[in-house]
C-alpha cells in the first residue's frame, strides 16, 4: 500500500508498470483459471466413459443425470472381463502391439545407427526418405495394400487376408519410420568422441552399437518403445480393412463392431469397453510421461 | 622384422597400389555393415509405402472389376459425382478449420502452462495431455454417446439452462461442427506440447530486452516469440495437416459420412466406395486425390523451412 | 619396443593439404609433444597415427610395423581426448575396463590393474561412481587411467587439458609427468600451448600449416629457434622483431635500428654474421628477458640506450615495458622497483649476447 501513495504522489506514469508483482500474481490467476477450463474440456469425455461405465442399463435409459451414478455398479466391467470375445479382442490388441514394437525395434535401431553414424551411399537420400514416407498417410495405402494382400493371398495360398499375423506387416509402415527418426535425433547428440573412444578401445561396429549408444540413448529407446506400441494400439483403419471375422479383431475394431449389435446400443458395455480399450496407453502414459513427450517433441525439433 | 627391411626396398608404386586395394577393403566394409544394418528399413518402406503408393495409380486406371484398363476413366466418373466434390470441399473446409484452431488453441494452452510455475507445469501438462494418448477411436466412441440423439449429456445440460437440444450428428453443419470439435480435442493436446517445447526454448533475456524497450504482451508475442518458434509451427502446422487431411478414425465413427454425405472426407468416402462398394480402382482413385492437394501444402512449407535455414 | 615413425605422411582432403609430408622419429620411452597454432596439422597427425584418419600418402610405422592399414584396436594404443569421452552410462572402474572386457582378460587381471591405475592416479575412491558425478580433473583422470590400464606401446594425448582451468592445468601437468616418469610409455602429445610443450617434453615438434617448422629439445627450440615462427610461438611473452640492417662502422660490425640507434655487435655474433649482404631488410630478435633497465654495470655485448614507454604491466616479481622501436612494439622485463612508469623515459639495454638475427623475407634465423 506505501508503494501506491508514492505513486500518486510522483510525476504521472503509466500504471501498466506499477507493480511488477502483482502484474503476476493477476496473471498467475488467468493461467490457473483457463488452464482449469481447458482441463475440464479435455477431461470430460474420458471421465463421462467411466462415469457410463459404472451405470446399469437401467439407470442409462432411465435419463437420469448423466453426469452422476446414483446405483453404481460393476456389471458392465464383469460383462465384458469374462466375455471370451472381449479377452479375445484384448489379447489380439496385446500380441499384436508388443510384437509389432519388436519388430520396429529391431528394424529402427539399427538403420538409425547406420544413418546416423556410418556414412554410406544414399545415407542421406535415405534419411530424407524417411521423412517423407510420413507424407503419405495410411489412407491413401490402405487400399493398394487391401488389393496387394488379396492377390498375393491368391497367388501363393498363404492366408494373409482376414488374420490378424497380417497386422504384422502393415503395422511397422506406421511406426518404424517415427521411430528411425527419434532413434537418429538421439543417437546424434551422442559426442563422436565417444565412438572413436571405442574403437579405440577395441570394439566393433556391433559391441559399439550395444555396449556404448544403446545404454546411453535408452530414454530415447524407451520414448520409441511408446511411441510404437500407442500407435499400434490405437490402428482403426488397417484392422478393419484387413480384419473381419470377429476372433481376429483387434481391440478398437472389435469393441465398435461388436457392442453395437444392430439398433440396439448397450452403451453401459460400449463405454466400459472403450476404458478398457484406451487403458493400456492411459497406464503407460501415467508411468512414463516424460519418455512419453521426450519422444514427441525430440521427433520435432530436431527435424 | 625382415619384412621391415625389405619394405623400403620396394618399388613406391607398389606400395600404394597394395594399400589402395586393402584400404578399399576397409572402407567397403563398413559401408557393407551400414547398408545391410539399414537394409530392412530400405525394404519395408519399399515394399509396403513406395511400392503400394505406385500400385495405387495403377488401380485407379482400372475399372471396377478390374479386368480392363480404362486410363482415366474412373477421374472422369467422379468429376462428374456431386458427392465427390462435396467430399473435396468438405476436406478442405475440415482439414484448414481444424488445423487453424488446433494450432491457436496449442499455442495458448502453452503460454498459459508456460506462465506457470515450473514445479506445477508437470501435473497440468500430464492432464492436458490425455486426449491425445487416448486411442483416437475410443475417445470417439464417448463423444458419440455425448452427441448421442436420445440421451446426449450436453442437451441435457443445455436443457437445464433452457437452450434447446443441439441435432450434433443429426443436421448437416451440426455435424460438421462436431466433427471438427472433436478433432480439434484430439488435435490440440499435440500442439500444446509441441509449442511448449518451443517456448521454453525461447532465451528469457529476450523477452527482458523486449519488455525494457517497450512491449506490451502482444508485442513480445509477435516480435519475440512467434520469429522465434517458426520452424516448429511450420513442421507442426505440415504433420497436421497431413494427419487431419486423412483422418479417418473420427468421421466413421462418429458419422460414418453422414447426414447424407455431408460429412463425408478422402478416407471414409474412400473406405464407403472401396471396400464397402467392393469397387477398389474407384477407392484408389478418390485416395489419390489426396496427393496433388498433399503435394501442394508440403511444397509450400518445406520451402518455407529450407528458406529460413538458408537465413539462419 | 615402441618407436613411432612418420615418414613422409601427407593428409589430403579432397585437394586440400593438412599435413603436407612429415618425417618424424619417435624413440622408445620419448615424449613428443606436438605443438602448433589451430589448424596446423598435428591433431591430424595425431589422428593418423592412432588410426582414426586415413593416411593420404606415406607411412606410420609404431614398432617397427608398417599400421597404415591396420585398425586401430590392433595398434596396440591408447588416447586420451580433449572432452574426456568417459562413457556416461558406465561406473569409473568400467570405463577403465572396457576395453580389456572386450578382450576378455580375466577378471583378476583386470581388477589388478585397474587398482595400481587407481593407485597411481589418486582415483582409488571414484571406482564405483559414475562420470557426470566427477570434476573435470578427475574425469581426465579417468581417461588417463583407461589408457594406463591398457598397457599400450604409445598413448596418444589430443589436447587435454584444454578444458581445464588453468589452476588445474598446473596440476595435471605435474600428474602427466608424474606417470610418465613411472609408466615410461612412448607418448606423443598435441597441444596449442607452448608452456605445455616445454615442460612436458623430452622433444617438441613445432608445426605450422602441415609441416614440421622444427623438432628439437625444449631449450634447443628456446634459444636456438630456426625459423621465426618458432622463435615467435616458442616463449612467454613473445620475442621481440625490430626491422634493422648490418653496417660496417669504424671496421666493426654493429646493427643499425633507426638513424639515431645502432648497437654493435659482441665479437661471436660479428664473426657469426660476417657474410650477410649489408643491404637486406633484417629483424632483430631478442627475447623480452634480454631487454632490461640498465645497471650501473655494463657486461660486454650490452648495450645501454634510452626510450620512452608507452605501457607498463607491473606482474608483481618483475614489470613487462612496452615501447616503440623503429616502428616494432618492443616489449622488456624489468625489476619492479625500477622505476618504470607509463608514458616515462627509462634507461634500458639490451643483452645482445643472446641476439638473433632473421631475414625479414624468408623468416630464417640466420
Amino acid at each position: 500500500m506505501a508503494t501506491m501513495t508514492i505513486d500518486k504522489a510522483g510525476p504521472t506514469r503509466k500504471v501498466k508498470y506499477g507493480s511488477m508483482s502483482r502484474d503476476r500474481a493477476w496473471a498467475l490467476r488467468w493461467s490457473y483459471f483457463f488452464l482449469v477450463i481447458f482441463v475440464i474440456f479435455f477431461l470430460t469425455p474420458p471421465v463421462y466413459m467411466l462415469i457410463t461405465s459404472l451405470k446399469s442399463s437401467a439407470e442409462i435409459s432411465a435419463a437420469t443425470n448423466p453426469w452422476w451414478v446414483s446405483r453404481p455398479t460393476l456389471d458392465n466391467y464383469v460383462a465384458l472381463l469374462t466375455s471370451n470375445q472381449f479377452l479375445r479382442f484384448f489379447w489380439n490388441s496385446a500380441i499384436v502391439s508388443i510384437l509389432v514394437v519388436s519388430i520396429t525395434m529391431l528394424i529402427a535401431v539399427p538403420a538409425a545407427f547406420a544413418l546416423s553414424r556410418m556414412r554410406f551411399w544414399g545415407s542421406t537420400i535415405l534419411g530424407t526418405g524417411v521423412f517423407l514416407t510420413y507424407l503419405i498417410p495410411e489412407t491413401l495405402l490402405f487400399i493398394p495394400l487391401f488389393k496387394l494382400f488379396v492377390v498375393f493371398s491368391d497367388w501363393t495360398g498363404i492366408q494373409l487376408i482376414n488374420r490378424w499375423y497380417v497386422l504384422l506387416f502393415i503395422y511397422p509402415t506406421l511406426t518404424v519410420p517415427f521411430c528411425t527418426w527419434i532413434m537418429i535425433g538421439y543417437f546424434a547428440s551422442i559426442p563422436k568422441e565417444l565412438d572413436e573412444a571405442a574403437i579405440i578401445d577395441g570394439a566393433s561396429w556391433f559391441q559399439t552399437l550395444t555396449r556404448i549408444f544403446i545404454p546411453v540413448a535408452l530414454p530415447g529407446l524407451i520414448a520409441a518403445t511408446i511411441f510404437a506400441f500407442t500407435v499400434s494400439w490405437a490402428q482403426f483403419l488397417y484392422p478393419l480393412v484387413f480384419t473381419t471375422s470377429t476372433d481376429q479383431l483387434v481391440m478398437p475394431v472389435g469393441i465398435i463392431t461388436t457392442l453395437i449389435k444392430g439398433d440396439v446400443f448397450n452403451w453401459g458395455q460400449i463405454m466400459t469397453g472403450a476404458l478398457l480399450g484406451a487403458a493400456p496407453p492411459l497406464i503407460i502414459y501415467a508411468f512414463l510421461m516424460d519418455y512419453y513427450i521426450a519422444g514427441l517433441t525430440a521427433g520435432a525439433t530436431k527435424g | 622384422m625382415a619384412d621391415v627391411a625389405l619394405q623400403p626396398g620396394s618399388t613406391a608404386a607398389t606400395r600404394t597400389a597394395k594399400k589402395r586395394s586393402s584400404l578399399r577393403n576397409v572402407l567397403g566394409r563398413k559401408s557393407t555393415i551400414a547398408f545391410l544394418m539399414a537394409l530392412p528399413l530400405i525394404l519395408l518402406i519399399a515394399t509396403l509405402v513406395v511400392y503400394p503408393a505406385f500400385y495405387a495409380l495403377h488401380l485407379a486406371t482400372l475399372n471396377k472389376s478390374m479386368a480392363r484398363f480404362v486410363g482415366f476413366g474412373n477421374f472422369e466418373f467422379l468429376f462428374k459425382r456431386e458427392t465427390f466434390w462435396l467430399v473435396v470441399k468438405q476436406s478442405c473446409i475440415f482439414a484448414i478449420t481444424a488445423v487453424l484452431f488446433k494450432a491457436l488453441l496449442g499455442f495458448i494452452i502453452a503460454h498459459f502452462v508456460h506462465n506457470i510455475p515450473a514445479k506445477g507445469q508437470r501435473k497440468w501438462r500430464g492432464m492436458l495431455l490425455v486426449p491425445w494418448v487416448i486411442p483416437p477411436a475410443m475417445s470417439t466412441l464417448a463423444w458419440l454417446w455425448l452427441f448421442d440423439p436420445s440421451y446426449s449429456a450436453f442437451n441435457y445440460t443445455l436443457g437445464l439452462f433452457g437452450a434447446g437440444p443441439i441435432p450434433w450428428t443429426g443436421d448437416a453443419m451440426w455435424a460438421r461442427f462436431s466433427v471438427i470439435l472433436v478433432n480439434i480435442w484430439v488435435g490440440a493436446p499435440f500442439f500444446m506440447i509441441m509449442y511448449l517445447a518451443a517456448l521454453k526454448s525461447v532465451p528469457d533475456q529476450l523477452y527482458e530486452a523486449a519488455a525494457i524497450d517497450g512491449a506490451n504482451w502482444w508485442q513480445r508475442i509477435w516480435y519475440v516469440t512467434l520469429p522465434m518458434m517458426r520452424n516448429i509451427i511450420a513442421i507442426t502446422t505440415l504433420f497436421s495437416l497431413i494427419v487431419t487431411f486423412a483422418n479417418f478414425d473420427i468421421v466413421r465413427i462418429l458419422t460414418a459420412g453422414g447426414p447424407l454425405d455431408h460429412t463425408h472426407i478422402f478416407a471414409t468416402w474412400a473406405f464407403r466406395v472401396g471396400i464397402e462398394g467392393s469397387d477398389i480402382p474407384l477407392g484408389a482413385s478418390v485416395s489419390l486425390f489426396m496427393v496433388p492437394i498433399l503435394a501442394v501444402a508440403a511444397i509450400f512449407i518445406l520451402r518455407d523451412i529450407a528458406k529460413r535455414g538458408n537465413e539462419a | 619396443m615402441a618407436e613411432v615413425s612418420l615418414r613422409k605422411v601427407v593428409k589430403r582432403y579432397d585437394e586440400v593439404e593438412a599435413v603436407r609430408g612429415i618425417d618424424l622419429d619417435i624413440a622408445d620411452h620419448e615424449f613428443v609433444v606436438l605443438v602448433g597454432p589451430s589448424g596446423c596439422g598435428k591433431s591430424t597427425t595425431l589422428r593418423m597415427i592412432a588410426g582414426l584418419e586415413d593416411i593420404s600418402d606415406g607411412d606410420i610405422l609404431i614398432g617397427g610395423d608398417v599400421v597404415n592399414d591396420v585398425p586401430p584396436k590392433d595398434r596396440d594404443i591408447a588416447m586420451v581426448f580433449q572432452n574426456y569421452a568417459l562413457y556416461p552410462h558406465m561406473t569409473v572402474a568400467e570405463n577403465m575396463s572396457f576395453g580389456l572386457r572386450l578382450k576378455r582378460y580375466p577378471k583378476a587381471e583386470i581388477k589388478a590393474r585397474i587398482d595400481e591405475a587407481a593407485r597411481m592416479l589418486d582415483i582409488s575412491e571414484l571406482i564405483d561412481r559414475k562420470p557426470k558425478q566427477l570434476s573435470g580433473g578427475q574425469r581426465q583422470r579417468v581417461a588417463m587411467g583407461r589408457a594406463i590400464v591398457r598397457n599400450p606401446k604409445v598413448f596418444l594425448f589430443d589436447e587435454p587439458l584444454s578444458n581445464l582451468d588453468a589452476k588445474l592445468r598446473v596440476q595435471m601437468r605435474i600428474e602427466i609427468k608424474k606417470v610418465h616418469q613411472k609408466v615410461r610409455t612412448t607418448t606423443v602429445y598435441v597441444t596449442h600451448d607452448q608452456v605445455e610443450a616445454m615442460t612436458l617434453a623430452d622433444r617438441v615438434v613445432v608445426m605450422n600449416h602441415g609441416r614440421i617448422e622444427q623438432i628439437g629439445t625444449p631449450n634447443e627450440l628456446y634459444h636456438n629457434p630456426a625459423t621465426r615462427f618458432v622463435a615467435s610461438f616458442i616463449g612467454s611473452p613473445a620475442m621481440n622483431f625490430i626491422p634493422c640492417q648490418l653496417e660496417d662502422a669504424a671496421g666493426k660490425l654493429q646493427v643499425r635500428l633507426t638513424d639515431k640507434l645502432a648497437f654493435p655487435l659482441p665479437p661471436a655474433r660479428a664473426s657469426r654474421y660476417q657474410k650477410i649482404s649489408r643491404s637486406d631488410k633484417l629483424l632483430l630478435g631478442i627475447r623480452p628477458e634480454h631487454v632490461t633497465e640498465a645497471s650501473a654495470h655494463i657486461e660486454p655485448g650490452v648495450e645501454p640506450f634510452n626510450a620512452t614507454l608507452d605501457v607498463t604491466e607491473p606482474m608483481g616479481m618483475e614489470t613487462l615495458i612496452y615501447f616503440n622501436m623503429h616502428g616494432a612494439q618492443v616489449c622488456g622485463r624489468v625489476s619492479p622497483n625500477a622505476g618504470a612508469q607509463d608514458g616515462a623515459p627509462l634507461r634500458l639495454a639490451v643483452d645482445l649476447n643472446n641476439m638473433h638475427l632473421l631475414n625479414e623475407v624468408t623468416g630464417a634465423v640466420l
